[in-house]
């Protein structure tokens, strides 16, 4: 049992730390990137523009092309979030999403 | 970079390690389930969990270890599994850019050593600090440690009792990352520009998801909000104009 939970693969180790150094290259990029390049204007507004256009990117499928439950559960929480403090708006979505699905199920 | 942002923002002390560590903490609720789903499917594909522990630690990236479980067979491929995780974390060097020019007094080798664990929502914890202040190593390393130790004892508890908890969406959980976005993302919220850079990033995305397989939905919908960002800038803002105007009167 033991020698099952530590056992590695040498073609596993190797996958793994080949998807290790691309995922750092991709994270430390902007770091080099900002080191040789100053952003002015057009490209700093561009640049601003980074952090709602990728985490609206990452939830678009799922908040838009999902369900009927998804889509309005997106939409109470993006209210919530307005109004409440973010773990209260996250509980809220989540439970909502629940519901929802349940009546849907039910419907 | 913005001019409302407090440059005087230093390392100081384990006041900020600790309001990074309570700044992540309720998303431990939601990580842990996600890593536990993590290691049970790893267990399942024939990963043990060492391996599992290995993975969470070098590569500490959830969507692209999902993605490289999803594609795990045998024979192991392992250029695409690496080519598709590399893609997958093509948007991480778009939000590293934007982050770098935010961080407080970090020197070169805790940049270097710190953004080996810039994961999704350390980055965008990280993202919403610096609109009040730079955001500085300690508070970056109390929120980066938090989910790290999470997710590596998760993923291994997961591997090691496996199916037991059955599927997070049953408890709505799979939703818990989108809705802390949403809620991400409505702080970010600057006006009408912001809305055109949301419109148009949410819609690049859905489309691409639907006809393009794989995860290139994420960085299209990231570059298409940012050239929408770019499209409107404009080169003379009026507030600008008139100040100018004023000092060379």
């Amino acid at each position: 049992m033991t020698s099952e939970i530590f056992a590695v693969d040498p073609l596993v180790l190797f996958t793994i730390l080949v998807m290790a150094a691309g995922t750092y290259l991709t994270r430390i990029a902007g770091l080099v990137l900002t080191k040789f390049v100053t952003f002015s204007g057009r490209t700093e507004a561009a640049l601003q523009a980074v952090p709602p256009a990728i985490l609206m990117s990452v939830v678009a499928p799922t908040a838009f092309a999902t369900g009927i439950a998804e889509t309005a559960a997106t939409a109470i929480t993006a209210v919530a979030a307005l109004r409440f403090p973010m773990l209260a708006a996250m509980t809220i979505g989540v439970v909502s999403v629940v519901v929802l699905r349940m009546a849907l199920a039910v419907i | 970079m913005k001019s409302n942002q407090n440059k005087s923002a230093v390392n100081a002390g384990p006041n900020e390690f600790l309001l990074g560590v309570t700044t992540f903490f309720p998303l431990v609720f939601a990580a842990t389930p996600i890593g536990l789903l993590f290691g049970a499917l790893a267990a399942q594909k024939g990963m043990s969990p060492l391996e599992v522990l290995l993975m969470g630690s070098f590569v500490f990236a959830g969507g692209s270890q999902f993605l490289a479980l999803d594609l795990w067979a045998d024979p192991l491929p392992w250029l695409t599994i690496a080519f598709s995780t590399f893609l997958i974390n093509l948007r991480h060097v778009l939000m590293s850019a934007s982050l770098a020019p935010k961080l407080g007094h970090w020197t070169t080798l805790q940049r270097y050593l710190g953004f080996f664990i810039l994961a999704d929502e350390v980055w965008a914890l990280s993202e919403q600090r610096a609109m009040k202040q730079h955001t500085t190593f300690s508070f970056y390393l109390g929120v980066g440690l938090t989910l790290f130790i999470t997710w590596q004892v998760a993923t291994v508890a997961g591997s090691l009792i496996g199916a037991v908890m059955g599927d997070p969406s049953r408890y709505g959980l799979d939703f818990a990352f989108t809705a802390l976005f949403i809620c991400l993302v409505m702080g970010f919220w600057q006006g009408r520009k912001t809305g055109v850079v949301l419109a148009a990033s949410g819609l690049a995305a859905v489309l691409t998801h639907k006809f393009v397989p794989g995860a290139w939905y994420i960085i299209a919908g990231a570059i298409v909000g940012v050239i929408a960002a770019a499209i409107q800038y404009d080169d003379n803002p009026n507030g600008l104009k008139n100040s100018a105007e004023a000092l060379q009167s």
